[in-house]
Parts: structure tokens; sequence; C-alpha cells
């Protein structure tokens, strides 16, 4: 149930153009040991102009 | 043997398809028309996206999307399925699909149903499908890029003017909805006014109080709206406050107009983003509780299967079901604009190129399913108050007797009482002629609701829920659409002038803002000041443009089957890519040079121009200037759709060029590029 749960979350977070911050830090300890990741709050700020500021749009009619 | 269970699925369909198509005089119930969709759609995804994936496209668990190999955390991350169809489902379903249908429910709801279900199945999917593997296998990059890789370079500029072009008129239709439905309406216009503030609140929240606490910002965002819902009742009552929210048409398309520019400078976090978390969260839990409330009600279908204006003539829309049915129904059956989602951000979230048929050619099923609700809903309204609201006032009148009068003589008969007593049900000063789609919807929704939770007493409610649910995502759209148009102009400006690319520049920011703001504006007033309502002239134009731009696409698709050396294959995209050409050509034409001034923009314009020669005044213009304004408004819609016409037959022309090209070459030529060997021509 808490895995249903936290993945309905994590969609409704995506639906807004927000991507798993766990992921994001997982990623970089992976590939990047050498940098450090962004915090929560910037994350959420890269993303959020990631989606609004840039090109694309993300949505139809 | 596995396949009986869908063996029984598809006959369960085929039963509910045959009552649905074959009921004449008595009345249906909706579940028949539910229940053929939803078998069909399981029978296209479990076997024509099967087949398609398996032969077609020849989707490998082992290839590495370009989530995998470009792997940043970021905009590349390899993404749950489930997760990612959520992403890619609030992405591509907007007013679109709720919209069209409304308004191809004068035909009857028979048409409409089954160009959804056939559209989609063989259409729409198809297109998001193969989209999003085209993308998928090419980094993930935009349609204009993919156009440019695989047809050449001035394929992909002429694709990308007829983008920015159709990205234009949606938003004017859209803003044109908005403003057909809040106008002379106090309660609607100060609820969805109220979110402005709401929004700014929340973005300040999300900015300095708790950032990234979206779920909480959004609750908290969403017990205004209701507050500002209930409120708005004794706005609209109050003897103050009431006359400043009831606006005309006009007044409010200045408004929105002034509204689109300064919202689309501001920054993103303040107004954009929060108000896009609202929007996108009452959309999907409106989507939802419609699919449950029309479970529960299982209302009967009282529009007829099929109406006399199958053959043209209809008050909503002018032209017969053939092409304009198929034009007026985009978003649902098949929708060109999916091509820029399919080719945006879930290419680059994929995680499997196996998740690829749930992604693409489900969450299209999907929208179709969101796409027959909404035709459900226009169809179990009584007929004469689907008319009386989507018909234009120069026909109905204004009072609720000339209405039911005009009517009547229609042949659905009502009585003036029933359309007075339906708008004091949803707390609205009258309910006549309001065209455009949503308050048709919105009393649909409020039917459905109100039978489920509170009774009649929250029809009131229920009716502006579903307005400002409306309002607040085709807002949310007009805004993140501006500043995309602005993008895009900015591009093809740069074209010409290079510096003005520069995308954090300000003076050419502005330029391209004020720019496309004009743009859709000069339609948003065209149409706030057509006599027939606007929705009649515009629609059929956004639909014409976004249905080549699903064209364009499925050619784009075509072509790269052929340069795989797959073109045996090809008739997957090629047979939906006739069919939309032999619409969207008609239709185009028939807008051209059809001899009836209600269909034709040139056969109007001639009308208008010869009797202002003559010094003559028609209705409903008033002066000689507005005979003038007339006769312009129609000669900009016909070049525009000239303009469609000559890029949608341009990129014809690249496309069978391309394709011949693809057939000589003994080794495949399609670009796709491989994870090991970036942007290597693959030669397999």
């Amino acid at each position: 149930m808490k895995g249903f749960f936290t993945r309905w979350a994590e969609m409704m977070r995506l639906m807004v153009g927000q991507p798993h911050y766990e992921s994001y830090v997982q990623h970089m300890a992976r590939h990047h040991p050498d940098r450090t990741p962004m915090n929560r709050t910037e994350f959420f700020r890269n993303r959020e102009q990631a989606r609004y500021g840039g090109k694309g749009s993300g949505r139809c009619c | 043997m596995k396949h009986i269970a869908w063996i029984i699925l598809a006959i369960i369909g085929a039963i509910a398809l045959g009552v649905t198509a074959t009921a004449r005089g008595e009345q249906i119930n909706a579940l028949w028309i539910v229940v053929a969709a939803i078998s069909s759609f399981m029978v296209a995804y479990r076997y024509y996206a099967l087949y398609i994936a398996q032969h077609v496209m020849r989707l490998s668990p082992d290839r590495p999307t370009p989530a995998v190999y470009r792997a940043d955390g970021l905009d590349y991350v390899a993404t749950d399925r489930r997760v990612l169809f959520g992403h890619h489902f609030a992405a591509i379903a907007g007013a679109g699909p709720l919209v069209g249908p409304v308004l191809a429910a004068q035909m009857g709801y028979l048409p409409g149903t089954l160009w959804i279900i056939f559209g989609v199945v063989l259409a729409g999917a198809v297109q998001d499908f193969m989209v999003l593997f085209v993308s998928m296998r090419r980094d993930g990059k935009s349609l204009g890029e993919l156009v440019r890789m695989e047809m050449g370079p001035v394929a992909g500029t002429i694709a990308l003017i007829g983008t920015f072009m159709i990205m234009v008129i949606i938003l004017a239709v859209l803003a044109l909805i908005v403003v057909k439905a809040l106008a002379e309406s106090p309660w609607g216009l100060f609820t969805v006014a109220m979110t402005i503030p709401l929004a700014l609140a929340m973005g300040i929240y999300t900015r300095w109080i708790r950032p990234g606490r979206i779920g909480e910002v959004s609750v908290l965002g969403f017990i205004g709206l209701i507050l500002a819902i209930i409120f708005g009742q004794n706005v609209a009552a109050s003897p103050i406050w009431g006359p400043i929210f009831t606006l005309t048409p006009t007044q409010l398309c200045w408004l929105l107009i002034g509204y689109g520019g300064v919202a689309s400078v501001l920054p993103v976090w303040l107004l954009l983003a929060p108000r896009d978390y609202l929007s996108t969260f009452l959309k999907i839990g409106a989507i939802a509780a419609l699919a449950i409330g029309i479970f529960i009600m299982a209302p009967p279908l009282k529009m007829p299967a099929l109406t006399q204006f199958i053959d043209g003539g209809g008050p909503v829309w002018s032209g017969g079901l053939f092409p304009f049915l198929f034009i007026t129904i985009a978003c649902g059956a098949v929708s060109g604009f999916h091509a820029l989602i399919s080719s945006g951000t879930t290419p680059k979230l994929i995680g499997s190129e196996m998740d690829a048929p749930f992604i693409g050619y489900g969450g299209m099923l999907m929208e179709a399913f969101v796409a027959i609700m909404a035709l459900v809903g226009a169809s179990i309204l009584d007929p004469g108050i689907y008319f009386a609201m989507n018909s234009p006032a120069a026909l109905l009148g204004t009072s609720p007797e000339s209405a039911a009068a005009a009517v009547t003589a229609m042949g659905f008969p009502i009585a003036p009482e029933l359309l007075a007593q339906t708008a004091k049900d949803v707390g609205e000063h009258s309910i006549i002629s309001r065209t455009g789609g949503a308050p048709t919807l919105a009393v649909a929704m409020a039917e459905i609701f109100s039978h489920v939770v509170g009774g009649p007493a929250m029809k009131a409610f229920w009716y502006h829920f579903a307005i400002l649910f409306e309002a607040l995502f085709i807002l949310t759209a007009v805004d993140a659409g501006t500043r995309a148009g602005r993008f895009m102009l900015q591009d093809l400006i740069g074209l010409a002038v290079p510096s003005f690319r520069n995308s954090s520049a300000l003076v050419p920011g502005l330029i391209a803002t004020a720019l496309c703001v004009s743009a859709w504006g000069f339609f948003l007033y065209q149409g706030v000041t057509d006599p027939l309502g606007g929705v009649n002239t515009l629609w059929p134009v956004f639909g014409i443009s976004n249905q080549m731009l699903a064209a364009i696409a499925l050619m784009l698709c075509t072509v790269v089957l052929f340069r795989l050396k797959r073109e045996r294959f090809a008739w997957v995209t090629v047979v939906p890519t006739i069919w939309l050409l032999i619409c969207t050509l008609s239709a185009g034409w028939l807008k051209l040079f059809s001899a009836d001034p209600k269909v034709s923009f040139l056969a109007h314009a001639q009308l208008f121009s010869d009797a202002a020669a003559r010094g003559e005044l028609l209705a409903p213009a008033k002066t000689m200037a507005e005979m003038q304004r007339i006769i312009f408004n129609d000669r900009v819609d016909a070049a525009l759709c000239v303009l469609f016409l000559a890029v949608v037959l341009s990129l014809m022309a690249f496309t069978v060029r391309t394709c011949i090209q693809a057939r000589r070459s003994p080794v495949p030529t399609a670009r796709e590029i491989h994870p090991d060997i970036p942007e290597m021509e693959m030669a397999r």
C-alpha cells in the first residue's frame, strides 16, 4: 500500500514537471560523486524553470 | 487459449457498438457507448498496438532509451511506466477533447462516437505512438528537429511556421471559449478572477514559505477555489459587486489580451506554475469524477443518434458531415498537437522501449475516452437545451420565448419555461446562445454530479465548478502557449535577424511576446465580435490546422519507415495520413471556394462586398465600417486557410520525394541516434 501511495505522489509531481528528487541524488552519487548535488529547493526551482520558462510548453490544447 | 477472454471482450464491444449504431427512435443508455468504446480500445491496444510495436517498430527491451544512456536525473530520467503515463496523459489532455465532441453532437451522438472510436484506434493513437518511437530513437528530439533531420532544413522551417500559426489559432479559440463562458456571468467571472490572487499567494508560498511543497500548496489552493465558488454566488447577487463582474464579451476580450501579455512575462513561479498545479490536478480529478458519475447515473441519451444537420446547415457549425465532422472532433480522435508532446518531455523519461505502447498508444486511448465522456455529456441533455445553448444569438434572439420558438422550429420542441428554469438551476441569468461548448458541458456535468452528490440544490455549485475547471486550464494554456509561441517566433525571426534568437535578451523577448499576443488577440477579437458567435468561424480553422499538423507528423513517420526500409509496413501511417489529407484538403477547399457563404470565407466576403458596392448594409453590420471589417476578417481567414494548405502540400511533396529516395537506396538511411556511437548514421 505504501508503494502505491508513493508512486501516486510521484505521478502527481511529475504531472507538473517535478521528477523524483531521490533518483536525482542517486544518479549524482553514482555518476558524479565529485559534484555536490542540488538541494531539494534548488532542484525544485531548476525543474520549475525548465518546465515553464523554457521552450517546450509541455501541454496540449 | 489466451485469446478467449479477448474474443469475448471483442464480442461485447461489437454488441454495444451495434446497439449504439442501430438504435432509432428509442432512447438508449449512455453506458452502451461507454462499453463500446472501452472494449474497442482494449482490443485495439492488445492487438494493434502490439502488432505495431513488434513488426513495424521492432521495439527491443535491450536497446537503451535516451533516459538510460543520457541519464542526468533532471531531463532524462528512466521513469516507472505508470508514473510516466500520468505525466503524458496530463500533458496531452486539455480542453480540446472536451469541446470538439460537444460541438459535434449537433449531428447526433452516432457520427461523433464512431469517429472517435475508429479515428483514435487507426489514426490518433498510431500518430502519438509513432512520433514517440521516432523521437525516442533520436535522443528525444522535438518534432521540428525530427522533420529537419529526416526531410531536410527547408521542410523543417516550413513545419515550424505551420506550428506557430496553429499555436496562434489554438490560443485564440481557447480564449474565445473562456470569453463565451464568462461573459455576462458574474458568478463565473468572479471565481475565475479569484484564481489569479490565489495563484499569486500560492506562488509566494512555494517561493519563500515552503518551497517545493506542491501537494500542500495545492490543497490550500483547492480550498480557496471552493470558497471562491461558494462566495461567488453572493458576489453575483450583490447590487454593487454583481454589475462589476458582469462584463460584455468585448470587455472580456480586451481583459484577456491584456492578461495574456502581462502573465507571459511574469516570473514563472509567481503565477504560471502554481496555477498549473491547480489546473492539472483539478483536470485529472474532474475527469475521474465524470467517469465515476456517468457509471453511477447511467443516464439515457436524449439526443437522437442522427439529426437532420448531417447534411449541413446546422446552427452550431456550418457544413456537412464530410469533411467537417472530422475536423470538428480533432483532439480525442486524432490531434496533431500531441506530436509536440510525444516529441517533448515524454521520450526523455521513458525507461524501456517496451513501455512505449502503453504510454503512446494507451495515453491517446485515454484521451479518446475523455472525448467519449464529453459526447455523452452533451447527448444526455434535452436536445432543445443543447441547441438553445449552442446556436448563435442572431438565430435565437435573446429571450427564452424567442429561443424556444426558434429551437422548436428546428424540430426540437422545448418550452420557454424549461430554458428559464435550467438557467435558474445553474445560477445564471440566461443559458441562451452560450456557445463554445464549455457551458454546455458544464450543464451536463452539473446534471451528472448533482445526481451523485447534493441533488438539485447543488446544481449551481457544480455548474460553476465545471466552468472554473475548464477556464482554469484554458487560462494556463493561454499563458504557457504565449510563452512557447514567443520562443518559436524568436527562432523564426532569428533565421533572418540572428540577434533575435537570444532568448534571455529583454527587447527581442518583449517584441516577440507582443507580436504573439497581438496575433491571437486579433483572431480572438474577430471571433468575439463575430455575429455568428465566432466559434462557428474559428473552430473549423483550428480543426483544419490541428489535423494538418497530425498529417505532417504522420508523413514524418512514413518517411522514417521508408528510410528504415520497412515500407511494406508503411500502410500503418499511410492510411491515416491519406484520410487526414482528404479531410483537411477538402475542408480547406470548401472553406475557400464553396458557393455557400455560410461555409466559405471567400463567398461570404463576396456577398458582403457586393452589398457594400450597392451601398447596402447586411445584418449584423450596422455601419459601412463594420461591413468592411467583416470583409477584411473573411479575407484574413481565407489567407490563413491558404497558408495551411500550402504548408501541408509542400510537406507532402517533401515526403514523396524523400520516400522515393529512400526506396532507391539499397541500405536504410534513417538517422537513428545510437546510444554507443552518437549521431552515427545507422546502417543495419
